[in-house]
């Protein structure tokens, strides 16, 4: 069986993989990474992981496409700024070619990086043997790799619910990414960002979309102000939605979904397609990892501020270390680990890890919402501006959503931004700067935000924390 | 205007290449003829490139530490006139030191990648600065920092929570880490003993790295052995105090390094397999019949083997002068090539702070090295009593792959003979 020896493995290519691989090759370590898929991207392997395969960028370029596609119907019937446009169509299938496209420049990209920085890659399945050593069937035969350091970056999969199994009718997040037509009925388990952005997805695209959610809202994540506008578009776009409501099986026929909502009784709704998304959990299974003496804590491989896990040398990042499952986390995590190995000093420390929905409209959040700050017993400043105030937001009708900035009411420390509107996701970098660099309202209020700029909300958000807003 | 390339000169018979320990000029900066460019070390002396034209440093060869092959380009001169043409220097032997002085010379400052200052000079004290700090962050409040603070503080080594934080809402600034750093004493954090995880880091070079690869081979290569002998100096001490009482004005004070010298030199006379060279490659033992002794010397920059040579040949006088010159040279720094090298067997002193028993290192490729520890009155027994008498340890080394133990004990043996009768150094033979 054929050996080779190298400082570092990376067991997976998604995106806390391939970075931690690209950064150890830069910093001139001999790098070896084995990942499962095939060039393709078959069920969410590949270089480049779920995120660039069936995640992040593919959803990005349905929701894209979807809502393209929805105002140009909504121009056929009414036209705001005089644009009319006539029967518009769109072929799923060529949306689908279009997004694995995209998907095939990035992962080739992804590629070419590794291979920039002599990384040495292995396609095939990795089986962990011990702490140093790894099998990977690649095509041409097993190979044994024994490596000094290993970084498992095995990533998640989506949460099976025992009473919806996939297969048929019933699809993942992976699936729905793939569909060459629209379901007419299509009904979604789970009312978390996978499903609401999916689900606004269909719901443009025409398919009539019910969303299931046991919990008492959509979006338990998030606070409820924010998730306000989001809830009142959905209802625009007419998708139903059911709170509070269990998703317990599949009508006999197959061509619904039956539920039980409380204070209601059983009943079914009707759906060609069924999306469960109830979430992720890390990709523990099938890697051997049961052979290493790894401390797992509820499905998670446990790791420290180093991201060093209970084995000496044996290293983790991404999805596989728990929530919350973000790609910039991942990669983050893999500089910190690829610089650590070269033998620098250290931590997964950032204050902050921004979270962006790409719902309809657009939710960030970074840092604490003015909950979690009230809990952790901070007496705070908090204050929205809404984007109906902000000129930029009016002239891309697209003016339901704030800013909304909290900040410690002793000192000026912002503790948490949040944002809710019509391409918000773009404002995350500016807050995850603030908060990184331990901005005071006064330091956001005193930096100049170009006008006309949705980021002008920001600045006045932050001004009205200080009773200074202007343009309120 | 013309480019003028001034190479690295021959700066001594046999030397190949030179180790640049400092640089006198920096890019930009207009010389005079003479002016010195540059101080490059060979084997252990430094030798002063002076400029042999006038014109504007436009690039320097290497940075300090680098090593220069004769003949390769040290200063890139822009000069008046046509140029075009390349100039060795001509070596200047750290001779006189009025020269050394003489124009101002600039801090070096090695451009355009300044090493990291390593530097033998004595650390500058620093100024007791007011260390910027805001008001105590209450317990459990997680320190206020940007990202590259964060890093800058970990990579140092430092528990942001023992910082405080001078900028606004307590958040600590690159100057208030750096002033932690400097040591800075934080008022009012007297309580907390803070851990000081400071590492400095220096470059070794020149004589530092000199001495360190030829220690380290010499330990390599040669199999050391000690042997420790007790000495009376009762009668020499008392023989040095009449001789230094009774000297001429002109003569040096002795110690007793040259009457040791001259033990050596009766005692090797006997055994000349002590005055010899071991090249180990070629496998051949010299046997020296000049006894051309090493003294090592402690300087500022470290420690340095000037030689007496023909040690045979001199009187006792001549050999405190010379012993005294030399050393003297050494510390001042303008000891040249021929006088640190050439020697045939080493002596290594302490003096006061000569300790019990040291193990001294041998100066390759020689196969010697006598250490003398520190001479004390001591109680020694002499058939019915006790009687005062100062006694010192001889302390040495030597190479058992061609010495062995037997004839270095007889030639200790000797050597403590001669001094414990210091008449008999002085018997022709």
């Amino acid at each position: 069986m054929a050996e080779i020896t190298a400082k570092v493995l990376v067991v997976g290519g998604g995106p806390g993989g391939y970075v931690t691989a690209i950064r150890a090759g830069q910093l001139g370590l001999d790098v070896v990474l084995a990942e499962q898929g095939g060039s393709n991207g078959a069920r969410g392997g590949g270089l480049g992981g779920t995120c660039l395969n069936v995640g992040c960028i593919p959803s990005k370029a349905l929701i894209h496409a979807a809502d393209a596609y929805h105002r140009a119907v909504d121009q056929a019937t009414s036209a705001p700024f005089g644009l009319k446009v006539e029967r518009p169509s769109i072929d799923l299938s060529r949306t689908v070619e279009w997004k694995d496209g995209i998907v095939g420049r990035l992962t080739s990209g992804v590629g070419s990086l590794l291979k920039r920085h002599r990384v040495k890659i292995l396609q095939g399945h990795a089986q962990m043997l011990d702490g140093k050593s790894c099998r990977v069937d690649t095509d041409t035969g097993p190979q044994i790799v024994r490596a000094e350091h290993v970084v498992l970056a095995t990533g998640s999969v989506a949460a099976t619910l025992p009473a919806l199994p996939f297969g048929n009718t019933i699809i993942s997040s992976t699936e729905a990414l793939s569909l060459t037509a629209v379901p007419s009925r299509l009904a979604v388990i789970g009312a978390g960002y996978i499903g609401l952005e999916l689900g606004t997805v269909f719901a443009k695209l025409g398919a009539k979309v019910t969303v299931i959610e046991a919990e008492g809202r959509l979006l338990p994540a998030y606070d409820a102000e924010l998730v306000r506008p989001v809830a009142k578009r959905l209802q625009t776009l007419g998708v139903e939605t059911l709170t509070r409501t269990r998703a317990v099986g599949l009508s006999d026929a197959g061509d619904a979904v039956l539920v039980d909502q409380e204070g209601a009784p059983r009943r079914g709704i009707p759906a060609d397609c069924v999306l469960v998304a109830t979430g992720r959990r890390a990709r523990v299974d099938g890697f051997g990892l049961e052979r290493l003496d790894l401390t797992v804590n509820q499905g998670f491989v446990q790791v420290d501020e180093h991201c060093a896990t209970s084995m000496r040398n044996v290293w983790a990042v991404g999805d596989l270390t728990g929530e919350p499952m973000l790609a910039h986390r991942a990669m983050a995590q893999g500089v910190v680990v690829a610089e650590q190995i070269a033998g620098h000093r250290r931590v997964f420390d950032s204050d902050v890890i921004p979270a962006v929905c790409f719902t309809d409209p657009e939710i960030v959040t970074v840092g604490l919402a003015p909950d979690d700050a009230r809990k952790a017993g901070r007496e705070i400043h908090v204050a929205q501006f809404p984007l109906q105030a902000n000129g930029r937001a009016l002239t891309l009708a697209a003016d339901d959503g704030f800013v909304r900035v909290t900040a410690r009411a002793d000192n000026h420390l912002v503790l948490g931004i949040a944002a809710v509107g019509p391409g918000v996701s773009e404002l995350s970098s500016a807050f995850a700067l603030a908060l990184e660099m331990g901005a005071r309202l006064e330091d956001i209020g005193g930096t100049i935000h170009a006008h006309p700029t949705l980021g002008e909300a920001f600045h006045e958000a932050s001004l009205r924390a200080l009773g200074e807003a202007l343009h309120i | 205007m013309g480019i003028r390339i001034v190479k690295l000169p021959d700066v001594g018979e046999g030397v190949a290449e030179a180790e640049l320990v400092e640089w006198h000029v920096q890019v930009g900066q207009s010389v005079l003829e003479d002016q010195i460019l540059a101080a490059v070390m060979t084997d252990k002396a430094t030798v002063e490139i002076p400029s042999p034209v006038a014109g504007t440093v436009m690039a320097l060869g290497g940075e300090v530490g680098n090593t220069l092959a004769v003949g390769a380009e040290l200063v890139r001169l822009e000069v008046s006139g046509e140029g075009a043409e390349e100039v060795a220097a001509a070596p200047r032997e750290a001779a006189a030191p009025a020269a050394r002085s003489a124009p101002p010379s600039p801090p070096p400052a090695p451009l355009p990648t300044p090493a990291p200052q390593p530097s033998t000079r004595a650390p500058t004290p620093t100024p007791l600065i007011r260390a910027p700090s805001g008001p105590p962050r209450p317990p459990g409040e997680k320190p206020i920092a940007s990202p590259a603070v964060r890093r800058q503080a970990r990579e140092a080594g430092i528990d942001l929570r023992q910082v405080r934080g001078s900028g606004p809402a307590g958040r600590i600034t690159h100057d208030d880490l750096d002033a932690f750093l400097r040591g800075g004493a934080q008022p009012g954090a007297a309580a907390i003993r803070a851990a000081n995880a400071k590492v400095e880091t220096i470059k070794v070079v020149g004589l530092r790295r000199r001495i360190a690869q030829r220690m380290a081979d010499s330990k390599r290569r040669a199999a050391h052995f000690a042997y420790v002998e007790e000495v009376d100096a009762t009668a020499l001490e008392q023989l040095r105090a009449t001789l230094n009482a009774e000297k001429r004005a002109d003569r040096p004070r002795l110690t007793l390094m040259p009457f040791l010298m001259q033990a050596v030199v009766k005692a090797v006379a006997e055994f000349p397999e002590m005055n010899a060279l071991y090249d180990d490659e070629a496998e051949i033992i010299e046997r020296h019949g000049g006894v051309h002794i090493g003294v090592a010397t402690q300087t500022e920059a470290g420690l340095m083997v000037p030689v007496v040579r023909h040690c045979e040949a001199l009187s006792l006088w001549e050999l405190a002068a010379e012993a005294q010159r030399l050393s003297q040279a050494a510390r001042e720094g303008h000891a040249t090539r021929a006088e640190l090298s050439g020697s045939t067997i080493t002596i290594t002193s302490l003096g006061a702070l000569g300790g019990i028993v040291s193990t001294p290192v041998i100066n390759l490729p020689e196969v010697a090295i006598i250490g003398i520890n520190k001479e004390v009155v001591r109680p020694v027994w002499q058939g019915s009593e006790f009687v005062p008498r100062t006694m010192m340890n001889l302390s040495s080394s030597f190479d058992h792959r061609v010495i062995d133990g037997y004839n270095a004990a007889r030639f200790i043996q000797r050597i403590k003979s001669l001094i414990e009768a210091p008449a008999t150094l002085f018997l022709e033979a």
